[in-house]
């Protein structure tokens, strides 16, 4: 992949689903997409967040699966499940941190984010990131992220005591080195900080 | 008779909109596209560059197209899926004639066309020339647009042509022409990045401009503060340093309280003024009582918001302010556009890199659109129709006499008033569905159903379009070739990628083949859309928005040429205004000073809420082609009404509840989205849905004086809660008009 990396920024995401949209678009993934994009909390906010497979080193979907259908590319790249080897029993999409694979129904067949291999295997963007007009997903030279963003790209994360490294970087302030998800961390809950009432209510 | 000829569930089953969910040649990695067309998207100002892949004459995909400065491959949805609206089920093939009783009958062109001219002709001979109305469309290409002006004067020679972006940026069109001389972005966007300080108003950019968002994140990661202004915290609000959450309608007080403070605080450049601008005095003397107090009141935000604007605004290096329909979709609107143009000129920081202003056009072709002769007083190149010297230099170029030219007309609501009152009696429009994009739906719908005869050019059979008396099947973007102009001044081409299907034929063939029924072919004699260019050069040369210099050619090597552009060895203009010399005979900005009024329908007792309308990402206008597309509409299937959950607390409405959005002119009946990002004191319905869905049912007709523009932005409505319609139209599909 020549020293091109994935990189997500979260705070500039604007929810318009661009990636969505064109991942069915990729030529392998045949009008099924493959990328997710949360809505947080419309109730509360517009805040939305791109989610992609974020690519483990050592990936928990693959350790997980009793029929080894989940492989890793020599560079690094966690493909989707093998259709000969898939027995659809979802172990995956249960044990992955980031809530990436998905199990369809209709091919018993678990499906997730490949980084659309087909074209970064030979030289070109994926397509949520070559198609993302704000720039939350990019797809470039760490070096290029380095000069071009304020934010600091990292690929470390601590899930409670599991420590997970990720090919895929996020962009976060300058301070953070590592992402803890802490078990308390997960729930709802409901914020005011971006309640129009309350702004208005500001003097 | 321009009436439906069937009911409309009828209609619908037989033209749509139905949705296209699958490419041509299926979800298929195996099928190779015989050519790979570098064009752009048609869905909005932006205009990016996009690769459409065509196998045996069908668009079967996209691919990005990186290489295209402006957009860099970025797309957002309606780009992505845009090539959905080819090989589609809906599509028309052939001309069409109403038939009472049983809707629509395909007949032959020289059917059609005879009885289009006859009509034209008819209604002229019986009520005079100005009897019968063409409307245009801003999301034509240049030629097209060009053709329409010079097809409403030479051919039919009538005066009443206007066209939809009428509803669209004129307001900002009229203040810059006003203001700085000239109506025209006044920067490339590469300058947003350079910005310090960017304020953007009453523009959802996150959704009708999307690729502007990395523009405004670059320009963040440079350090810039960005400031929006909107009654909605839109996604590029959430993530902005300072968010006002402006009163529908008060954006003046913003504006004008922001230059109280920062002739308060000395942020002013004098000397620039001095030089450069007329009417600063005025202008300071008008914001002396627009104390942040006062000016908070009529802005309906905090007064520390003002003054806070002001300190970002006043002292940066380098700034960049933008507005959209939020400002000038109102019956002020042109005074609104002044307003945030003072800002901007107080400070000396414009025609400099990283230093600018500009109007964020929403449809494809908006800025082409306007610029040669589509508009009632307008000829080609931007030139006056009631100039003598103007007139006499394009009657040259058409070989006509100056003095058949017709003079000014009127403008696309008062065109509408004029059916009312009988004047106008018969129309002609293209790339235009006022069924659901005007205002104030059912008087347009009376006054569609007054006229004596209405045609109408299109590929889908839209809302309005149902009440054609002849339907002439025309041209896709990517069916025809031809020129646009995007939201930066920036002049690209569209190629052709296919052609038009079965018996559809290219628009810019039709009007030339109705032309010479009306007796003007040798003045519509053109082989190509390259010929039609060629004139529109010579027709723009010299004028304001000169074009001369720009060839096809051209635009392909330098990957878009900016206009002015005077002869083919100018470089192009990226940046208007250099040096502080505007447009104006002058050479100076003509400031205005600018008193706040309120909206021609505020909100009182009876109707205590104001309403305010606006777009979604994956649509695009009245929805007549993005609506037809399953992964657009799947991704916001039907209207909904945004209320805050104080405002849905009182009327005991909770999320999803069906409610009844109500003004003194009509309704729809939506769900309610209940959401803290909107003030308490508004309600948000989107607008690109037909019959009982349609904003429009509720807004006013009422128009800003100097540009006509509508005032979309705000009226008075109530808000119930009912129970779920199951009349037939709520039982439509949602993408038809029906409800969920």
């Amino acid at each position: 992949m020549n020293g091109m990396e994935f990189f997500i920024d979260y705070s500039r995401c604007i929810g318009c689903k661009a990636c969505v949209q064109a991942c069915e678009e990729c030529d392998t993934h045949r009008g099924v997409s493959m990328i997710h994009l949360e809505t947080i909390m419309r109730a509360d906010s517009v805040q939305t967040a791109p989610q992609v497979c974020m690519h483990c080193e050592d990936p928990i979907c693959a350790q997980v699966c009793p029929a080894d259908a989940i492989k890793k590319t020599p560079d690094g790249v966690v493909q989707s499940s093998l259709k000969p080897r898939c027995i659809g029993c979802s172990n995956c999409v249960l044990a992955c941190p980031f809530g990436v694979p998905k199990y369809s129904v209709e091919i018993n067949q678990m499906m997730k984010c490949d980084m659309c291999y087909d074209r970064t295997s030979v030289g070109k963007g994926p397509m949520c990131a070559t198609v993302c007009p704000s720039g939350a997903l990019t797809y470039t030279t760490r070096e290029n992220i380095e000069r071009t963003r304020q934010g600091l790209a990292i690929r470390d994360w601590q899930f409670g005591g599991e420590a997970v490294r990720t090919k895929v970087n996020v962009l976060v302030p300058r301070s953070v080195e590592r992402i803890d998800v802490g078990i308390e961390q997960l729930g709802i809950t409901h914020t005011n900080e971006y309640d129009v009432a309350a702004l208005l209510a500001g003097d | 008779m321009a009436k439906l000829p069937i009911d409309v569930v009828t209609l619908v089953n037989q033209f749509g909109p139905t949705l296209n969910r699958v490419p041509a040649t299926g979800w298929n990695s195996d099928v190779e596209p015989d050519r790979i067309v570098k064009t752009h998207c048609c869905f909005c100002g932006q205009q990016c560059g996009i690769q459409l892949k065509v196998k045996d004459n069908r668009v079967i995909g996209f691919e990005p197209w990186e290489d295209f400065p402006f957009n860099q491959g970025r797309l957002c949805p309606k780009g992505v899926k845009r090539y959905m609206q080819d090989e589609h089920p809906d599509r028309l093939k052939s001309a069409l004639m109403r038939k009472e009783g049983t809707g629509f009958v395909p007949v032959s062109w020289e059917e059609a066309l005879d009885k289009v001219a006859g009509e034209v002709r008819r209604i002229q001979q019986t009520y005079g020339n100005d009897a019968f109305a063409i409307i245009g469309g801003a999301s034509l290409t240049n030629e097209k647009a060009y053709l329409m002006g010079k097809f409403a004067r030479v051919a039919v020679r009538t005066a009443n042509i206007d066209y939809n972006g009428r509803l669209c940026m004129v307001s900002a069109g009229v203040a810059s022409k006003k203001v700085f001389g000239l109506d025209r972005s006044a920067n490339p966007w590469s300058d947003i990045p350079k910005a310090k300080a960017i304020l953007a108003a009453g523009s959802n950019v996150a959704e009708c401009s999307p690729i502007t968002t990395h523009y405004f994140w670059q320009a963040r990661e440079n350090g810039a503060k960005i400031i929006i202004l909107d009654p909605r915290m839109t996604p590029i609000a959430r993530n902005a340093d300072l968010y006002i959450p402006v009163r529908s309608g008060g954006d003046i007080g913003v504006f004008n309280g922001m230059l109280h403070v920062m002739i308060e605080r000395g942020w002013i450049d004098r000397e620039f003024l001095a030089q450069h601008a007329t009417g600063w005095e005025q202008v300071e003397e008008s914001v002396s009582k627009y104390t942040p107090e006062y000016a908070a009141k009529i802005a309906g935000v905090p007064a520390s918001m003002i003054v806070r604007a002001a300190e970002i605004w006043g002292p940066a290096d380098t700034s960049f302010l933008l507005h959209a329909r939020g400002i000038e979709h109102h019956s002020k609107g042109v005074q609104n556009c002044m307003a945030a143009m003072n800002v901007v000129l107080a400070t000396g920081r414009i025609g400099r890199e990283g230093c600018g202003y500009a109007m964020i056009t929403g449809q494809g072709n908006g800025q082409g659109g306007r610029e040669h002769g589509q508009k009632c007083d307008q000829l080609p190149g931007g030139r006056d129709i009631e100039n003598p010297e103007h007139r006499e230099y394009i009657a040259g170029v058409w070989g006509v006499p100056e003095e058949s030219i017709p003079h000014k007309g009127l403008t696309f609501i008062p065109i509408m008033e004029a059916i009312h009152a009988g004047k106008i009696k018969g129309m002609l429009s293209i790339c235009c569905n006022p069924m659901v994009s005007l205002p104030d739906k059912s008087w347009v719908w009376e006054a569609l159903e007054k006229l004596e005869f209405y045609s109408t050019i299109d590929f889908f059979l839209s809302e309005a379009g149902r009440y054609a008396d002849v339907v002439l099947a025309g041209s896709l973007m990517e069916e025809d070739e031809g020129t646009t102009t995007n939201v930066e001044g920036r002049v690209i081409h569209h190629r052709k990628a296919v052609d038009p299907p079965a018996d559809a034929r290219v628009d810019w063939k039709i009007i030339c083949d109705l032309a010479a029924r009306l007796g003007a072919g040798d003045k519509f004699s053109y082989n190509s859309p390259a010929e039609i260019f060629d004139e529109l050069r010579a027709a723009s040369k010299g004028g304001p928005n000169d074009y001369y210099g720009i060839t096809w050619e051209r635009i392909d090597r330098e990957l878009g040429v900016f206009w002015p552009c005077p002869s083919l060895d100018h470089p192009g203009t990226p940046r208007l205004y250099e040096g502080g010399k505007f447009a104006h005979p002058d050479g100076k900005a003509h400031m205005q000073p600018v008193e706040w009024r309120p909206a021609a329908e505020e909100p009182d007792s009876e109707y205590p809420i104001i309403l305010t309308t606006g777009r979604v990402v994956s649509q695009y206008l009245s929805g007549s082609q993005t609506r037809r597309i399953g992964a657009l509409v799947d991704q916001y299937p039907q209207p909904l009404c945004e209320i805050h959950p104080l405002l849905a607390k009182k009327f005991g409405i909770a999320e999803g509840d069906f409610v009844k959005v109500e003004s003194r002119r009509g309704s729809v009946i939506v769900r309610a989205n209940v959401v803290k990002t909107i003030r308490p004191d508004t309600v948000f319905v989107p607008y690109h849905w037909p019959l009982e869905r349609a904003a429009n049912n509720m807004t006013v007709h009422n128009i800003d004086p100097m540009s006509n523009i509508p005032e979309y932005k705000i009226c008075a409505v109530r808000v119930s809660k009912v129970p779920q319609p199951h009349d037939e139209i709520s039982e439509l599909e949602v993408e038809a008009g029906g409800v969920r």
